[in-house]
């Protein structure tokens, strides 16, 4: 299988009117094709910078990141942002006419995708009359109207009350899988990287470097819900917990 | 529909007190103007300063015979959109224009709130210098009253966009264009229908201060006429005149808020 991105020593400054903020150092690792890989870690640790940098949204400092050749990102945030003055249908090309390429057969794709998963009947609604899994949805097919090879996550379950939660990461997950995405999602919540995850790469506190990658191995992987009943999934919380050295 | 008791006691006793509402709104306008009929009529009160409702009836009826009542009424009408509409269109350019740019915002933001602390009113002897003893004067003053309010309220609508919707957007490599025109202004949408209602009553208030100052037609006019040759049935018609007015431009504009937000 082929790295699709290889980052290597990775560095961010930030410049404040207070001095310079180190927010990432030294990171490195690469990413196979169809892997889901999470990155963990405290909040404020820089993971999200991480996320903006290999997006093209920030500026590194030092370091490199190289991208396997016409390699095209969806990017995925923690609020589903729809507008409310747009139709699920204008909401879910909007991505497709700020770039300039609404062409016919990307509007297909798009209108494919919102009856394949379920919005056919609210093509013409406004986000309004949809219920926060279908808003999550609705902004992933935002994200994968552009038919990205690679997804980034950003936290993308965090604005949802439990219960939702886990039920929406079941249906994102599937509907990643499903589409054949290799995906990154940040995250502070560890039982969520467990669940969804091939590799954890979990963060020290900032500034941010690779404290430790695991290989998550479940016996009866199936679907995040279910995976949270693996035997080993315990055993990856606790020591996952650990490196996260969480201090009030 | 079924409706149980409980429900049906329920919607009457709204309903009830609906109508106390308005009956107690009715008695007191009522009231009001027979006891200032009445006291003026025995001399109580003087009908000379006090003036009362029968004198300012019949002073808007020679008004109206005279020709005059409603020309008097247009100009002020007149003068109230044209700076209603001024104050709104520049309002919304320079807040563009802020948006945009923020070092601008930031340059102007301490001279902004220097002006908007000021009273106007003090401005007035400069503008007639400047602009000449007319309707240009009035219509700067409104200006002067509703511009910067309505530059604030739209230029903190634009800066109250979702973080993250535009953060959705620059995920799409959007220009800062397609963020303005695609988001920022769409989503000010009710911000600015809202500084409508506001915008009215100020210009109201600078148009009449505008014609308090200088001006030969217009409700502003009449009041400030009265005053001088002391006849105060012309000043009061004039405040009643002007209180129906500003009770109906302040519908029109929420009317117009109503339909522009539930067009859906």
């Amino acid at each position: 299988m082929n790295n699709i991105l290889k980052i290597s020593n990775l560095k961010k400054d930030y410049n404040t009117i207070n001095g310079e903020i180190t927010a990432i150092d030294n990171i490195s690792f690469s990413l196979k094709k169809g892997t889901f890989l999470s990155i963990v870690g405290s909040s404020g640790c820089g993971k999200s910078t991480l996320l903006n940098i290999i997006a093209g949204l920030d500026n590194l400092t030092s370091g490199e990141i190289d991208y396997s050749p016409c390699l095209k990102i969806g990017y995925m945030l923690q609020d589903d942002a729809l507008l409310p003055w747009l139709t699920v249908y204008q909401n879910a090309t909007i991505g497709l006419n700020l770039l300039k390429i609404a062409t016919e057969d990307n509007l297909n794709y798009v209108k494919k995708l919102l009856v394949t998963y379920g919005l056919e009947k609210f093509i013409d609604k406004y986000p309004d009359e949809l219920s926060g899994g279908m808003k999550q949805r609705v902004a992933l097919i935002r994200t994968l109207a552009t038919k990205p090879d690679l997804l980034l996550l950003d936290e993308p379950f965090s604005a949802l009350d439990y219960q939702s939660r886990l039920m929406v990461s079941d249906d994102v997950y599937k509907i990643i899988k499903k589409e054949n995405k290799t995906v990154i999602m940040i995250t502070h919540d560890i039982a969520e990287a467990i669940s969804l995850s091939d590799t954890i790469i979990v963060l020290s506190k900032r500034p941010a470097n690779i404290k430790k990658v695991y290989d998550v191995k479940l016996s009866n992987k199936t679907t995040p819900i279910n995976n949270r009943g693996c035997p080993e999934f315990s055993s990856y919380y606790d020591q996952i917990w650990r490196d996260l050295d969480v201090s009030i | 529909m079924y409706q149980s008791d409980n429900q049906k006691n329920y919607l009457k006793r709204i309903q009830r007190q609906r109508r106390l509402i308005l009956f107690s709104q009715v008695a007191i306008i009522f009231l009001l103007i027979f006891f200032w009929e009445l006291l003026t009529h025995y001399g109580v009160i003087n009908s000379f300063i006090y003036s009362s409702p029968s004198r300012i009836a019949s002073t808007i009826k020679d008004l109206f015979l005279a020709g005059n009542l409603f020309s008097h009424i247009f100009t002020t009408i007149f003068e109230v959109l044209i700076a209603f509409i001024l104050g709104i269109s520049f309002g919304f350019i320079i807040s563009v224009i802020f948006y945009e740019h923020p070092i601008i915002a930031k340059i102007f933001d301490p001279f902004l709130t220097v002006l908007n602390s000021l009273p106007k009113v003090a401005l007035g002897p400069i503008i007639i210098i400047i602009a000449g003893a007319n309707t240009k004067s009035i219509i700067i003053m409104a200006l002067l009253i509703n511009l910067i309010v309505s530059i604030t309220t739209i230029y903190n609508g634009f800066l109250n966009t979702d973080k993250t919707k535009i953060k959705m957007f620059t995920t799409f490599r959007a220009t800062k264009k397609q963020i303005l025109y695609k988001l920022v202004i769409p989503s000010s949408y009710t911000t600015i229908i809202s500084s409508l209602k506001l915008n009215i009553a100020l210009t109201l208030i600078g148009v009449i201060t505008g014609e308090f100052l200088v001006s030969k037609k217009g409700i502003g006019y009449l009041i400030i006429y009265g005053t001088q040759v002391f006849n105060l049935d012309l000043v009061m018609s004039g405040i009643l005149l002007l209180l129906i007015i500003s009770y109906l431009l302040y519908k029109i504009v929420v009317h117009l808020e109503n339909k522009l937000l539930h067009k859906k």
